[in-house]
């Protein structure tokens, strides 16, 4: 198996090795830049299959980056920064990321995200994926005959609940922000009414997590959106 | 005839008798400052060693130096009285010596502190009345002053400062005093304040706390400023009632031009604004009120018009009252320095022949100013116009007088039969007086025609014919009349006092209530008040105060519905007069009135008539415009009030972020010499064993861990003081904000047991995701640091009673001692200077942010021992969310 090629852009020199060091050490190939224009080029390239982008770069807005980029691939990115507030990953996520890290972050979550990126990556890219079943920690969801079980029981789901649950699969362990996943599953007229999502989002937790105040799957990206976690296909 | 040079006997006696104790009494000099500290004294000082070295002999007779040491040096060179020791219950005061300075060889003595108080027993109670006496006695005396010790200022400096200074001194010493203002910027004075040269340094923060606010110091500065100033403008007006009254100063052209209530008149003013531009001058209208004239509504109509374009050409209207014109226009023209009258052409009365034409009695009476008589120009030639009389007002009494007079016929036939003819004619005169008296000029003349004809008619021979054959009838009748004309005129003039007393009584009162009102009003609301219950009434309209905002722009937001915005802006910014009754946006519904301030335009008045028409009437509208003086000056008062507020209360957020940063950075550099430490460590010892390699890196990480949790919370705390605590409110499952929390927590948590208990059906609160986890975040960081590995820590939340309750609990060893309020204070911990991080700014920061949802954090103890934290917030009502059927 060939190792993933993975680019990071990132003007702090520093931080662009120890994440290089520690995604070497998971046997992944890594590519540097600095600037957004050197950014340019190695993406086009190198042809990577997962982009790591630093959000404030020297010479220009990282979310235009992620724009031009997704004018000519699907690689996934995944964004790096130290702008904690809400709206700015918001709108990274509109531009075309897939998730998001807030500095200082640690190495293990680093690599997590890495590798659930590849993993969505492979599935999106071989044409989805293999089979109907989807699952994640106990739950075991059916998507073409709407089965969902936890520990081998039977729970059983609203259509809403259902349609929510399908999105967030479909998102392969994406960060959904709210207003897509509102008009997803509910449609236009519902996109600025987040607390739908809220009591569903619950619901579900109650059904398919075992402590639902501390979720290990339907995760909350606070004031951003909701993440499935830990997603793998097959029977 | 009289003479208008002549001054006002009064005044020209003081005039006289100041002048002839000027020259045997001495001169007083004022060093006046804003405030303490200003150097008055040391300009003093410098002054008195500028006279002795030109040869005065100068005496100190009081210097405080107040322990500065630039001053007491000044003090060098100069004779210095000895004080008086006074005994006043057990303790010996130090005060001036009169006797002895009064008893001294010196020309000028030097006494500080002019509004000083005696102690008890001192010949005088003040010591402005000591120098009062040095100056008697003819010394000069240089003395100092602080504006807030002059007595017209007492009330506003006490606003200021809330400061009650009870040594004041008369104003009249100030304003007869030559003047030296001491200026000192605040910035400056502030600065040598904390440098220590004016009070010893363990005072000065007392001293800043209380007086020396910044904002007193401004708002102190501009009140001397304006006090000085007003008095430069005194002293030109006094200096002109001291030589010579009648003569004016001919600083520069200002032109007065004087109008009959003669709607053709307004000719006369288009010349005379012409003839000022040309002049460059500046100029008034003036009316001059006749007491006897009547007051029909043209005549009024005639002279709202004139008063509207003389204020179009940019004029003031004055509408003075005064039986005699040219006497009044003198008055008055010699109280605004009138350079020139512009006269119309005059209008012969035809029975006055005998007065002289207006034009030359003005310049008999005062030559120095210059009379313009214009011939206007398509004017009717001067004609006495018909008097303008409403039909009723001018009937009604005729009709009267010819009853009363009938009726005195009939009774005067009755009386015949017993009196003499001569005493029956006293019966008609009587009745002659008495129309006179009450139905005024015209019916009395009348009434002395109808009586002469009817007695002559009736009573004398030969009855029933008007002739008359004894001769002396004719005298009789001559007298009637003559008696009927002076009586009316007497009665007319009588009344017209009357009426303009009233009048002017009714303004006066009027005044003097919407001054008392607003010397109550305390914020920009009440003056508004004052506005709609006081002055709306008095002209029958309705009212709104506008008022600027910080930046100058008037905010019409909550105006009275009335108020037309742009309109009422205009006003503002062009400080003239718009809307209703004036030439600019005249459609406009309402009147916007600029209220000027000697500073600058601090809002506007906009005035709507309850029905129909505005009055314009010149006296209304001149009391109009005072109230408008009255709220431009209360709205500047508050003004400076309240700059005086928030330079306070910025302050006190200065030295709240200097303690803080005294503090953090204490706290920043603990985990940074760790980190840079260990990180040493590493580097340096190569052959470090695994283990305790990784035990390095962990202790760096976790050091850093800590430095971002600090960091994250100044962040906030910087953000929520630059923006103030902005709330992106949602509704939010409190589980799902737990969660996020616990997650972000994860690491720290590890070593500790987390329970949560919240119930499944726990309903939505509208709230702040983000800054609520911060809330949790830190009262779960703060359960991490002070309790020790394998404490359980408990969440609970429960909605009961319109309220939602989170309770974050732990079993550790509790708060030490003490207010369990107290560690919400920045900067506390509950134990003191321990070895754990973190600035206890973690816990301010929850209680700001709970505090702005419209809840309460409280901590208490556990039984046995623990900490538990309550917050409280308002449940609210969740939005509906539509139930789908269950497929």
């Amino acid at each position: 198996m060939t190792r993933p090629r993975i680019l990071i852009v990132e003007d702090e020199a520093d931080i662009r090795r120890f994440i290089r060091l520690a995604l070497e050490r998971e046997e992944m190939m890594v590519f540097e830049a600095g600037t957004a224009v050197q950014a340019r080029i190695e993406a086009a390239s190198r042809q990577p299959e997962l982009v790591i982008v630093d959000l404030g770069l020297p010479d220009e807005d990282g979310k235009e980056l992620i724009q031009d980029l997704r004018n000519w691939s699907s690689v996934p990115v995944l964004v790096l920064s130290a702008r904690d507030r809400e709206e700015e990953k918001v709108a990274a996520l509109n531009a075309g990321a897939d998730d998001y890290l807030v500095k200082p972050f640690g190495v293990p979550e680093l690599v997590a995200r890495a590798r659930a990126q590849l993993r969505r990556a492979s599935i999106v890219s071989g044409g989805g994926p293999s089979s109907s079943i989807a699952r994640f920690g106990a739950a075991r969801v059916d998507l073409a005959t709407h089965q969902v079980t936890r520990a081998d029981e039977t729970v059983h789901l609203t259509p809403t609940e259902f349609r929510l649950l399908a999105a967030l699969i479909r998102g392969h362990g994406k960060v959904l922000t709210h207003r897509q996943l509102l008009l997803d599953v509910w449609g236009p007229g519902y996109a600025d009414r987040p607390h739908y999502l809220r009591v569903y989002m619950a619901n579900l937790r109650q059904k398919l997590e075992e402590d639902p105040t501390r979720p290990h799957h339907l995760m909350t990206e606070l004031q951003v959106g909701y993440r499935l976690a830990g997603l793998d296909f097959g029977a | 005839m009289m003479n208008d040079t002549r001054p006002d006997p009064d005044v020209l006696l003081e005039a006289v008798s100041d002048e002839e104790k000027e020259s045997a009494r001495g001169r007083l000099k004022i060093f006046f400052g804003a405030y303490a500290g200003a150097g008055t004294t040391y300009a003093m000082l410098a002054e008195a060693h500028r006279r002795q070295e030109s040869g005065v002999a100068v005496r100190a007779g009081v210097v405080e130096t107040h322990g500065r040491r630039d001053t007491g040096r000044l003090l060098d060179g100069l004779s210095v009285q000895p004080m008086r020791t006074v005994r006043y219950r057990d303790c010996a005061l130090a005060e001036f010596d009169l006797d002895a300075a009064l008893a001294s060889d010196a020309r000028l003595i030097l006494v500080d502190e002019l509004a000083h108080t005696n102690c008890p027993g001192s010949r005088h109670e003040k010591r402005w009345q000591d120098v009062h006496e040095l100056l008697d006695a003819g010394f000069d005396v240089y003395t100092t002053l602080n504006v807030q010790h002059l007595d017209s200022l007492y009330d506003i400096v006490a606003g200021i400062t809330t400061v009650h200074v009870r040594d004041t001194i008369p104003d009249h010493i100030f304003d007869t005093a030559q003047v030296v203002f001491v200026d000192v910027t605040p910035d400056d004075l502030l600065e040598r304040l904390q440098t220590g040269k004016i009070y010893p340094a363990e005072t000065v923060p007392q001293a800043r706390q209380y007086f020396f606010r910044k904002g007193n110091l401004i708002a102190l500065r501009e009140l001397a400023l304006r006090r000085v100033a007003d008095r430069a403008n005194s002293d030109v007006r006094a200096y002109r009632l001291h030589h010579a009254v009648q003569t004016v100063w001919p600083t520069r052209e200002r032109l007065m031009v004087c109008v009959r209530a003669d709607p053709r008149q307004e000719s006369l003013i288009r010349e005379g604004a012409r003839l000022a531009e040309r002049l460059q001058a500046e100029w008034t209208v003036v009316h001059v009120d006749g007491l006897s004239a009547e007051r029909g509504t043209a005549r009024r109509e005639a002279l709202r018009r004139l008063a509207r374009l003389a204020e179009d050409f940019g004029a003031d209207f004055a509408n003075i009252p005064g039986e005699d014109v040219a006497r009044s226009l003198l008055e008055h023209g010699r109280s605004r320095n009138a350079t020139k009258f512009v006269i119309g052409p005059g209008r012969p009365s035809r029975w006055k022949i005998w007065r002289r034409p207006l034009a030359s009695r003005l310049i008999a009476g005062n030559p120095s100013i210059g009379v313009i008589e214009l011939g206007l120009a398509g004017a009717p030639p001067p004609r006495a116009a018909p008097r303008s009389r409403a039909g009723g007002g001018v009937v009604t009494p005729l009709i009267l007088a010819t009853l009363a007079c009938a009726a005195t016929t009939a009774v005067a036939a009755m009386l015949l039969r017993v009196f003499d003819l001569s005493n029956v004619v006293m019966l008609f005169l009587l009745t002659v007086v008495f129309v006179a008296l009450r139905l005024g000029k015209l019916a009395g003349a009348w009434a002395a025609l109808f009586s002469v004809a009817s007695f002559d008619f009736f009573f004398v021979e030969p009855r029933w014919s008007f002739a008359v054959s004894d001769t002396q009838y004719v005298f009789t009748f001559a007298l009637m009349l003559a008696i009927a004309l002076v009586t009316g005129q007497l009665a007319a003039r009588l009344r017209a006092d009357a009426r303009a007393a009233t009048a002017g009584e009714r303004r006066a009162t009027a005044l003097a209530r919407v001054a008392r009102d607003l010397s109550t009003a305390l914020s920009v609301a009440d003056i508004a008040q004052v506005s709609d219950r006081t002055i709306a009434p008095l002209f029958g309209v309705r009212t709104s105060v506008l008022v600027p905002d910080a930046e100058g722009r008037l905010l019409t937001g909550e105006a009275a519905s009335f108020v037309d915005p742009p309109v009422a802006r205009w006003a503002f910014e062009h400080g003239a007069p718009t809307g209703l009754g004036t030439q600019t946006l005249a459609a406009s519904g309402a009147l916007y009135l600029p209220l000027r301030a000697p500073l600058r335009a601090r809002g506007v008045l906009a005035v709507q008539p309850v029905q129909g028409e505005l009055t314009v009437d010149p006296d209304d509208r001149r009391l109009l415009d005072a109230c408008c003086v009255l709220l431009a000056l209360a709205l500047e008062r508050i003004h400076f009030a309240e700059m005086a507020k928030t330079t306070q209360v910025r302050m006190e957020g200065e030295r709240l972020r200097n303690a803080l940063l005294s503090s953090v950075s204490h706290d920043l550099k603990t985990p940074l010499t760790a980190i840079r430490g260990l990180a040493e460590t590493m580097e340096r010892a190569r052959d470090l064993e695994p283990p305790e390699r990784i035990q390095t890196s962990r202790a760096i990480r976790l050091q850093a861990e800590e430095l971002r949790r600090l960091v994250g919370n100044l962040l906030d705390l910087a953000r929520m003081q630059g923006e103030g605590v902005r709330l992106n409110r949602e509704w939010q499952s409190l589980s799902e904000i737990v969660g996020a929390a616990l997650a972000r927590m994860s690491g720290s948590l590890a070593d500790h047991q987390v329970v949560t208990r919240l119930p499944a059906d726990l309903p939505l609160v509208e709230l702040d995701g983000t800054m609520f986890e911060r809330v949790l975040i830190n009262l779960l960081d703060n359960a991490v640091k002070y309790t020790p590995p394998g404490s359980r820590v408990l969440i609970r939340a429960e909605a009961c009673g319109g309220w939602m309750r989170v309770d974050v609990e732990d079993d550790g060893p509790g708060i030490a001692g003490g207010d369990p309020d107290r560690i919400f204070e920045p900067f506390t911990r509950g134990v003191r200077e321990s070895a754990i991080a973190g600035v206890g700014l973690g816990l301010a920061l929850c209680r700001t942010i709970v505090a702005a949802h419209g809840g309460d954090i409280a901590a208490s103890g556990v039984d046995p021992h623990g900490t538990r934290f309550v917050i409280r917030l308002p449940q609210g009502t969740p939005p509906d969310i539509e139930q789908e059927d269950i497929g």
